[in-house]
């Protein structure tokens, strides 16, 4: 194994061991260790979510979107106005609040999964809506136009979410979010639940997404991404297939952000901002490997490890010089992998895996002579 | 008839043409009287607003200025220019006044400009009033100035130069400036804490214009400052060699290469002469507002949409873009027919950055690419 290959399952390792020895020699407790790993895997499971709508904008369909925090945002908020109650008392005011009328059925616990449905479902909707909008005139625009375009888009989402206190309750935020299945456990039980539906959520979202990428429909993504003149010159409306990428990526962000909210229980819009919004998912998708989405959700890990080690690494007796700065020494350290990774592992740490289609994949397995000699990270043709 | 029907498609094609050629003149001359009409009204119903408009348009001229400059020649969106201002703002900061956040309150230097005898004593302005500084500040602004030249020249050879020899897309670029604004920002964090800084504390002094206008004496000093550091840049660009240099390679780096140019000399003058820029913007900046680090990323919505609605590579464009954006923040706000919350300031610039880009996204001094 070159060494250059052993810096993917190292850098795994360390974050593994770390995030597992440092709460363990912490409380020393069996349960606390758990309660911890249970709790980092859900905000895992939620990011992968975002990082993998991430990629399919930009890993498969090449478009720049430097505004996350917009679908990340509209999703979150979408679910909680739609699982809440009414608004009732004049301190809170919020449109919405479906959630008591959304009990139809009336047996199998309908009240305790079907507002969630439609929850993460509305999400995904209103997000992809809100894509489909943005995408008529802004897709169209040149690559560092849209990227601007994107940040004053989530800029505006969270100015609208702030100053309208009728919309969302304004920086009040919305507290009390009902709980998935919440009254089938024990509260203190609730991580697991969280975790299972987080877990679920993200393996259906993965192989779906998968699926379409790997279908002729995701062919054409790539080629898009490649080369727009020459796949507007093989007859594909190029505009469509960027306006599909797009929405299909805003609503897995969505989905991610209708989580978040179910997680958190209460969400805020002085959550979301450019860094944790935006830059975050950028990092994680930078460093995992753009293209590839087990590298999505592997860079997830790996990026939201290293922030909670940052966390976990206050417990410990720091110099107070470093105790006090050690959450913008970690936001320095995100800023320098960034561009680390530019720099020297362009690729990520899973890097694209370059394929035309499954058709080729299955010949060169059937002529194995050239199967071994095809390097698999090669580009395809 | 496969003749005729060839004309008539040619005949369509150059009416097309015109079409869009006499629409495009059209769209401009919209542009230009919408916004003298809408300056002309904000100045009758709106004098202060107009006035507090034209400090902020300055200050957004001068990150403009810098950043068409980095856009036009390089053609790179420069994401870090915000940060890069307020990091060069805290330089001078630190400079004039040797503070640095210690283990938990703020540690002073032994020595800082503002020891030099005098260095704190305001300024007159030969009008009437003083300005709130003395000359510390100015020298403050000139370590600021080799700071942020030192810095960027850095991060050329350390970052973009190794990109560039790969052949790496504005989008990779646009990543690692992305990088590199946390990073700046986390480190102004580091140093300085996250509470607002001011350069000289109480209250500023304040001079009376014509109109029953009143302003801080410092703005002056600011609008200024933008509108000659933008006819120097005019003249660098269109009266020196260099700035042919510039224009050469911005039109085509092949072409400049093998014209005998030396276009990473040209490269690296580019980040210096920006670097200059952004130090001066990011202390105007903080001599009007304050010193925040959150500051940066918000700015570079009205920054963009002033360069772009100037047109890129325009340093008159610039000013001008600056002042429009900064003006029709401040008004849109201020007046009473629509009711703006004060919190859609940013916004407002993202709204007319979005209408340049629909309907002429070369600005009004770009040139047709």
């Amino acid at each position: 194994m070159k060494p250059d290959r052993l810096i993917t399952p190292l850098a795994f390792a360390a974050v593994t061991a770390a995030i597992i020895i440092m709460p363990a020699e912490r409380s020393r407790d069996f349960d606390s260790v758990i309660s911890f790993l249970v709790t980092f895997g859900t905000s895992v499971a939620i990011f992968s979510l975002l990082v993998l709508g991430l990629n399919v904008q930009w890993g498969y369909t090449g478009i720049f979107n430097f505004g996350v925090m917009a679908f990340f945002l509209v999703g979150a908020f979408t679910a909680a106005i739609i699982t809440k109650g009414p608004a009732e008392t004049e301190f809170v005011q919020y449109v919405g609040g479906f959630g008591e009328d959304l009990n139809l059925i009336p047996f199998l616990d309908s009240d305790q999964w079907l507002p969630f449905l439609v929850g993460i479902l509305g999400a995904a909707v209103f997000c992809g809506v809100l894509a489909f909008l943005v995408s008529i005139p802004a897709l169209r625009l040149r690559e560092d136009y849209l990227a601007i375009v994107t940040i004053g888009i989530a800029e505006l989402l969270r100015r609208v979410a702030i100053e309208e206190s009728g919309l969302v309750n304004g920086t009040r935020g919305l507290p009390g979010i009902p709980r998935p299945l919440g009254d089938l456990v024990a509260p203190g039980d609730y991580k697991f639940v969280i975790f299972g539906i987080a877990v679920v959520i993200l393996i259906l979202v993965f192989i779906a997404v998968e699926r379409g990428i790997r279908s002729p429909w995701g062919r054409v993504l790539r080629a898009v991404r490649e080369d727009e003149m020459t796949t507007a010159a093989s007859g594909k409306n190029v505009f469509a297939f960027k306006a599909q990428g797009f929405v299909l990526g805003a609503v897995v962000m969505g989905i991610g952000g209708a989580i978040f909210s179910y997680q958190r229980g209460a969400i805020s819009p002085e959550n979301f901002n450019h860094f944790f919004g935006t830059f975050i998912f950028w990092a994680m998708l930078i460093v995992g490997g753009s293209g590839n989405n087990k590298g999505a959700i592997l860079g997830a890990y790996v990026v939201w490890g290293f922030w909670r080690i940052t966390i976990l690494l206050q417990a410990y007796d720091l110099p107070v010089f470093l105790e006090t700065r050690i959450f913008f020494i970690r936001d320095f350290a995100i800023g320098a992998l960034i561009v680390g990774f530019l720099l020297l592992r362009p690729k990520g740490l899973l890097p694209e895996v370059r394929r035309v289609s499954i058709w080729v994949d299955r010949l060169r397995r059937s002529m194995p002579a050239e199967a071994e000699s095809a390097d698999p990270h090669a580009p395809a043709g | 008839m496969s003749v005729f029907a060839g004309r008539l498609t040619d005949a369509l094609a150059t009416a097309q043409d015109r079409f869009r050629g006499v629409g495009d003149q059209l769209i401009l001359a919209a542009l230009w009287l919408f916004f003298l009409v809408f300056g002309t009204w904000a100045i009758l119903t709106e004098t202060d607003a107009f006035a507090v408009g034209v400090v902020t348009g300055s200050i957004l001229a001068l990150g403009a200025i810098g950043l068409t400059l980095i856009y036009g020649i390089l053609k790179f969106a420069h994401f870090a220019h915000g940060d890069s201002m307020m990091l060069a703002a805290y330089v001078a900061f630190f400079a004039l006044t040797g503070k640095v956040v210690g283990e938990r309150t703020d540690v002073e230097l032994p020595w800082s400009l503002n020891d030099l005898p005098g260095a704190t004593s305001s300024i007159p302005w030969p009008g009437e009033g003083e300005f709130s500084f003395g000359y510390g500040l100015l020298l403050a602004l000139l370590v600021a100035v080799v700071a942020a030249v030192a810095l960027f020249i850095l991060l050329d050879r350390l970052v973009y130069r190794p990109l560039r020899r790969r052949g790496s897309g504005i989008v990779i670029f646009a990543i690692a400036f992305l990088g590199i604004a946390l990073a700046m920002r986390s480190l102004m964090l580091m140093l300085w804490g996250a509470s607002p800084r001011l350069y000289v504390p109480g209250i500023r002094p304040t001079t009376d214009l014509p109109f029953d206008v009143r302003i801080v004496t410092d703005q002056i000093f600011i609008f200024f400052a933008a509108l000659v550091l933008a006819a120097l840049l005019y003249l660098l660009l269109f009266r020196t060699k260099l700035g042919k240099a510039m224009r050469a390679m911005s039109d085509n780096p092949d072409l400049a290469l093998v014209a005998g140019i030396n276009t990473e000399q040209v490269v690296t003058w580019t980040w210096a002469i920006g670097g200059a820029l952004v130090a001066a913007a990011g202390v105007m900046l903080a001599l009007q507002a304050q010193l925040k680090p959150e500051l940066g990323f918000v700015l570079l919505l009205p920054l963009f949409a002033a360069t772009i609605l100037g047109g890129i590579g325009s340093p008159q464009g610039a000013f001008l873009g600056g002042m429009i954006v900064g003006i029709t923040q401040e008004v849109a706000v201020a007046q009473d027919l629509l009711d703006i919350s004060p919190g859609y300031k940013f916004s407002v610039a993202f709204v007319i950055l979005i209408l340049i880009l629909l309907l002429r996204p070369r600005g009004l001094f770009g040139v047709k690419t």
